[in-house]
């Protein structure tokens, strides 16, 4: 059986991981860069309370690594730094965002802007990979894996002077099942937050955003789903106000259901959306949050 | 200081891209080749820091095909100082680029490595790290700001929580995203003193071979049409039905 060290940089990755390494056809063990939660997997623990920077830990990372056949963890921006540096040292291929396993070196992952897939076949002692969650769904199942408390070595490189603050009490993005986004015709931040953040947080969901609501000015940078931003694929994700542009579709289309509201019906969202309401966000969006609110009473 | 910019020959990032008939490769039929998007903002960002810091040397560097002209023209004409272009017509992926890149650095010696978070065709999201880690240089990828003191490179990069202060003591690799700069509007004396930059071609330097070999392209799987409501009510019904709320 195939040896799989699965990197993790929050608490819910490694509950994520268990289709894909059903469909690896390997033993997982995880190795936790930040507090890992409960997992069935054996856990080594580095024992950091946030992951620090790629370049003073991936020497310690690779040593280990390196008598694994696999390494993967669940693609975000943080792992693609320190895989890619680990493929670096290890001089071993990485594909990026798989989200299909044709072979036990043979892989699927999307390119160019989610216009199409690549299939790809690597070479090399081991392999490297960073994979999307909603391709394979699955449950971690069984009783907590042992943890086994480790000691990374952390050399120089960058320092952090100043760690990225999260704000506010809703979901993260990419751990979400309901995201709500807004695009530029929200107009301002205010309105941003009455009304899209009044329809998530009636869903117990989390807020996203376009590109251009970002540039704007009317949503904060980490907010920005697409292909630049990031790739989410909840159970529900709702957006006003988004036409549709290229890059953003790529970012939600693994979205269980997509529901598009938006006063012109020949905007591109409709034909990726399994809901589509013409209509002008000011009213449907507020009167949505009112009937999602009075259902959660009724019940 | 000297800084070296790679930059990659893509299909303009705006174009419509498909999969060609023989399944091995993507086509944009009519579109223009471009610096990658990501690459642009690295000569931008160099341009910068020579604005501020003075005296800065700034080398453009692509490999691949002798078409690869164009864009480091295009570099020089950013302002770059001189180019090189490493001619080959060889199968590349991000270990084969990298250990190009390695060699060209520790024959060159530059201070820093400014480059594009990721190629918009291939996506690889790689090259970068590698380098740093083949050089045992330090990284900071995903930039949204950049000034450099006393060989000392202030940052701020995007996470997945926000965004993050760093410092690095040069020299580095780092990776550029989009809202490092805008890239300037390409005046005509700059297109055309562009042409009498030195551009260098040579052969590799290396013989490392891929480990990446692309088996196939395939359109991207498309989400069936769905339906069109005329209410709110009816969309509540509608996600009800699903079991979406």
């Amino acid at each position: 059986m195939a040896k799989i060290l699965l990197i993790t940089f929050g608490p819910s990755e490694a509950a994520l991981a268990s289709g894909f390494a059903a469909a690896l056809g390997g033993e997982v063990t995880v190795l936790a860069l930040a507090p890992a939660g409960s997992t069935p997997f054996k856990v080594l623990d580095a024992g950091f309370s946030e992951v620090p920077p790629s370049d003073t830990i991936s020497i310690g990372v690779a040593e280990i690594a390196k008598e694994y056949d696999y390494v993967a963890a669940v693609s975000s921006l943080g792992a693609k730094d320190l895989l890619a540096r680990l493929a670096g040292h290890l001089d071993w291929p990485l594909v990026n965002d798989v989200t299909a396993i044709t072979g036990t070196h043979e892989f699927q992952h999307p390119v160019a802007a989610g216009a199409a897939v690549e299939t790809v076949r690597v070479s090399g002692d081991g392999v490297i990979l960073t994979f999307r969650p909603a391709a394979f769904p699955g449950s971690a199942v069984g009783d907590a894996g042992t943890t086994e408390a480790i000691s990374l070595p952390v050399v120089a490189g960058s320092r952090r002077t100043e760690a990225a603050a999260k704000s506010g009490t809703r979901p993260d993005l990419s751990q979400a099942n309901v995201i709500v986004s807004g695009g530029r015709p929200l107009q301002t931040a205010e309105k941003f937050e009455q009304i899209i953040g009044g329809l998530a947080d009636a869903l117990g969901g989390a807020v996203g955003a376009t590109r251009a609501a970002v540039d704007s000015g009317i949503a904060s940078n980490e907010l920005q789903v697409g292909q630049t931003g990031k790739i989410v694929a909840p159970d529900l994700y709702i957006a006003a106000g988004i036409s549709g542009s290229t890059q953003h579709l790529a970012g939600i289309k693994d979205s269980k259901v997509i529901v598009a509201i938006n006063k012109d019906p020949g905007a591109p969202i409709f034909e990726v959306a399994d809901f589509g309401l013409v209509a002008d966000l000011f009213e449907a969006v507020p009167e949505l949050t009112a009937q999602i609110r009075q259902r959660a009473v009724a019940q | 200081m000297k800084i070296l910019v790679p930059i990659k020959r893509v299909f303009d990032p705006y174009a419509k891209v498909t999969v060609a008939s023989d399944g091995l490769s993507l086509e944009a039929p009519g579109a223009k080749f471009e610096i990658n998007p990501f690459d642009e903002i690295a000569m931008e960002a160099a341009v910068q820091i020579r604005e501020a810091l003075g005296s800065v040397e700034i080398i453009a560097v692509s490999i691949g095909g002798a078409e690869g002209e164009e864009q480091l023209r295009k570099a020089l004409a950013m302002g770059a100082d001189s180019a090189i272009l490493v001619e080959t017509n060889d199968p590349l992926d991000s270990r084969v680029v990298a250990a190009e890149l390695e060699a060209l650095v520790r024959e060159l010696g530059p201070d820093l490595v400014l480059m594009g978070k990721l190629a918009t065709d291939g996506e690889g999201n790689q090259t970068g790290p590698r380098l740093a880690a083949r050089l045992g240089w330090p990284q900071a990828t995903l930039l949204s700001s950049l000034t450099i003191d006393g060989g000392i490179a202030k940052a701020r990069r995007e996470t997945d929580q926000g965004e993050e202060a760093v410092e690095v003591t040069l020299p580095a690799v780092f990776t550029t995203d989009l809202r490092l700069n805008e890239p300037r509007y390409i005046a005509l004396p700059g297109i055309i003193k562009a042409r009498s930059k030195p551009l260098a071609r040579r052969t590799r330097a290396t013989s490392v071979e891929p480990q990446s070999v692309t088996v196939g392209f395939a359109p991207a799987p498309t989400r069936p049409a769905g339906q069109r409501v005329n209410s709110v009510a009816e969309l509540v019904a509608g996600l009800n039905a699903r079991g979406a709320i």
